[in-house]
């Protein structure tokens, strides 16, 4: 039946044309292929949080009177509420995190290497609005901690000069964190960021598929100097049957954190409420805001914080830039590029883990 | 007065040459300020007569612009004592105790001059006075008891609000114990001396002094300050219904109102006590050493039955109410969403607290109408407990169950990916 269904649209839309290339290409094998397979995970996990976003949707309301009660229905009354939701913010987090090996792995793999620039500056830009997203969702629920989180959060963006007033102002809706800032991250969250993320997504697919998999310097080199060495599987189905595989424990590991772990709803904010004690970002935020409060409020004449978020802004913008940095001599960018990417790694491990011990 | 000019030359004559030379040098460090002899000298004399200009202006008088001389009289620009303390100046010397109290109501009772300073403060202070316990015994020559500064100190005088004044609310009961705990100072009176250390492990004591609640009632809460006097066997419930406002309605509604009137019986006092009341439990219904029923009551009578029918009800609700606590507080550390029954516990526990006020009808039928409304929350909230622990292994059996389906989909996905590059 599926073979008569296929040919009769083959027949009208030539499927045989498009498929074709997904015959023929091919995925390089060596004792690294591993890595290949996180920025499939990372995409099943943005479709995960679009189906089980959309879900929620049919709940939840935008408002500041609204919000905590509507996401409470869903977790105590909405069938399967509890798990939809759990697995949204679970799967949330997770993505985050397999973006972030994602990125270390092309960055120690060398993958960004010409011609490979744009893919690595898509990507980049993909893992800024999926932090984005991490931002803009975490405040929805309403909760207690989310609401001075965003206030912190928001403030950090105002330090940036000249810009960072109005841009906090425009985040906020105003010049306080209210009901119209929950209104704005729900606007940014479910239409903004979603629209800019599925064109990003497709560009950075169409470059992964037009130039293919990137093998790593040296074995590329050992393949070089003996071509038998060389292994290729079959994208089609071979590598997407193991994808698949991974998926397959993404699904588990959803479901067994959202059984066991089910995400916290926490008390409704209240805006003239005290801040709580320690109140800290979520995880994926927590180093850049420990090394903000490293710094002290004055260096030399310059705002300490404003030196933060200045410094933290060229890091990112450098960090997006980073392929264009490969010189003629490709050995001595590399080792320095190596460098710096296992320094950021452990910089961002140290600080995340110092944010979430410190008071 | 004489004895005051008698210690000034005692002082004179040995030292004067020491004190001319510390008044010079106080003059000249005071040059510009305004010139108060009474203090540069009294500053440098030892207790009773030292008043450290230190001392004096951390009294209210000073900061207003009062001086020594306002109460004392005399001549406070001359350095010669004998014009600065001289009969023409004025000069009242120390004020007689039995004067004090019209002294300050010199002052203090008059609206028009008060105003100028407080307008909301009160002026009938001294008119108080004369009808409480102190101010009658004072007029009939009892000088031992409390007049203004016994209470309000001297020379450093501080508002009430202030927490370190001796009449802030937390320090009064301390102010008042500094005579009325002293045995032998209040030996000629024939009253006990152990209301502080009653006071002191006292539920009001314990809101006031450890919680910081400074509506908590303190000795002039309920005996009144200038006006002090016993509330009277008859008038106590008036004084604690100022607070306990539904205990009262209902206590006044009761037929225990009534027979504790005709007994002479001190209404609250007799299953409360006075100056030790500790936190009221349900174990004073029982006839156990903290029962207080059956001090009156005879068992297995009318009201025995009715007071072990309430204590019943009301160890029910308590103990329904924990358990609903402990099913939810499980439930929520598995992860599980209830913090709309958590919210619901204390509507729970409001109807306990209201069953325990409706104890002061003595009707067991209205004490169970309370009952009945918290064992319908804390039995909804307890099911809500059980029943999301319940789904909590709803939720681990079926999340086994996907694994093992999942497990064997990755296996057969394995088998098949090994067919396919065999």
């Amino acid at each position: 039946m599926f073979a008569a269904l296929y040919r009769w649209l083959d027949d009208r839309l030539h499927l045989d044309g498009l498929i074709e290339p997904f015959r023929h290409k091919t995925v390089p094998t060596h004792r690294l292929s591993y890595w290949y397979f996180f920025g499939g995970i990372t995409l099943f996990l943005f479709m995960v949080q679009v189906f089980t976003g959309i879900l929620l949707l049919l709940y939840y309301r935008p408002s500041a009177n609204e919000a905590f009660e509507s996401v409470q229905y869903i977790m105590t009354r909405v069938q399967f509420g509890w798990l939809i939701r759990s697995i949204h913010s679970w799967s949330a987090n997770l993505m985050i995190f397999t973006a972030f090996v994602h990125m270390f792995s092309v960055l120690f793999l060398k993958a960004y290497r010409k011609p490979r620039e744009m893919t690595w500056v898509s990507g980049m830009l993909l893992l800024f609005l999926v932090m984005g997203f991490g931002f803009s969702g975490y405040l929805l629920p309403w909760n207690k901690l989310a609401f001075f989180a965003t206030t912190v959060g928001t403030q950090m963006a105002g330090q940036v000069p000249i810009i960072g007033q109005p841009m906090m102002v425009f985040l906020r809706g105003g010049p306080q964190v209210t009901g119209a800032t929950l209104t704005r991250f729900y606007g940014f969250h479910v239409a903004v960021l979603p629209m800019l993320v599925t064109v990003l997504i497709a560009i950075h697919l169409f470059l992964v598929q037009r130039q293919g998999m990137s093998v790593p310097p040296k074995v590329e080199k050992a393949w070089a100097a003996n071509p038998s060495l060389r292994r290729e599987m079959k994208f089609f189905p071979n590598f997407l049957l193991r994808e698949l595989m991974a998926w397959y424990v993404a699904i588990a590991t959803l479901g067994a954190l959202a059984a066991l772990f089910p995400w916290n709803l926490g008390v409704k904010a209240e805006p003239f409420a005290s801040a709580p004690a320690g109140i800290k970002p979520e995880w994926y935020f927590l180093f850049m805001y420990q090394t903000l409060k490293l710094i002290p409020s004055k260096v030399w004449i310059v705002d300490g914080e404003v030196l933060g978020i200045l410094g933290c802004s060229l890091a990112g913008l450098f960090w997006v830039l980073l392929p264009f940095f490969e010189s003629d001599k490709p050995a001595r960018t590399r080792t320095w590029i190596t460098g710096l990417g296992i320094f950021a790694l452990v910089f961002m491990i140290v600080m995340s883990v110092y944010g979430y011990v410190a008071q | 007065m004489v004895m005051l000019r008698n210690k000034v030359r005692g002082f004179a004559a040995p030292r004067s040459a020491v004190l001319a030379g510390l008044v010079a040098l106080a003059a000249c460090l005071g040059y510009g300020q305004a010139v108060n002899s009474c203090v540069d000298c009294h500053s440098t004399m030892p207790d009773p007569l030292g008043v450290s200009s230190d001392k004096f202006s951390q009294d209210i008088h000073a900061q207003k612009g009062l001086t020594c001389t306002s109460c004392h009289g005399g001549d406070a620009s001359s350095y010669d004592p004998t014009v600065a303390m001289g009969s023409k100046a004025g000069f009242k010397g120390k004020i007689d105790r039995r004067k004090i109290p019209d002294l300050c109501g010199s002052c203090h009772s008059n609206p028009n001059l008060m105003r100028q300073y407080d307008p909301s403060l009160r002026t009938d202070q001294l008119a108080e006075y004369h009808t409480s316990v102190h101010g009658k015994r004072l007029v009939a020559g009892d000088a031992k008891v409390a007049v203004c500064i016994d209470c309000h100190s001297v020379h450093d005088i501080r508002p009430p609000s202030d927490p370190r004044s001796t009449v802030n609310p937390v320090n009064v009961a301390t102010t008042c114990s500094r005579c009325h705990a002293d045995a032998n100072y209040m030996k000629q009176y024939g009253i006990p001396t152990d209301q502080f250390a009653k006071y002191n492990t006292s539920v009001h004591h314990d809101a006031l002094a450890v919680r910081g609640d400074l509506s908590a009632p303190t000795c002039t809460t309920c005996h009144g300050n200038h006006g002090a006097v016993p509330p009277g066997v008859d008038k106590v419930q008036n004084v604690c219904a100022n607070c306990h406002v539904f205990q009262a309605q209902m206590y006044a509604k009761s037929t225990h109102s009534k027979v504790f009137q005709d007994k002479g019986l001190p209404g609250c006092v007799v299953c409360h006590t006075n100056h030790g009341i500790h936190m009221p439990s349900d174990a004073m219904l029982s006839t156990g050493p903290s029962g207080v029923c059956m001090r009156c009551h005879a068992p297995g009578d009318h009201c025995d039955r009715a007071r072990a029918s309430i204590l019943a009800n009301l160890t029910q609700l308590d103990s329904t109410i924990k358990q609903a606590d402990d099913a939810l507080r499980l439930a929520e550390s598995s992860g599980m969403e209830v913090s709309e029954a958590r919210l619901s516990q204390d509507q729970a526990r409001d109807a306990l607290t209201k069953a325990r006020v409706t104890i002061h009808s003595f009707q067991a039928a209205l004490v169970d109408q309370d009952i009945q409304v918290g064992m319908k929350i804390a039995a909804a909230n307890l099911k809500a407990g059980k029943d999301a622990m319940v789904e909590r292994n709803h939720r681990r059996i079926g999340l086994g169950l996907c694994f093992v389906a999942i497990a064997f989909m990755l296996a057969g996905l394995w088998l098949y990916i090994k067919k396919l590059e065999s």
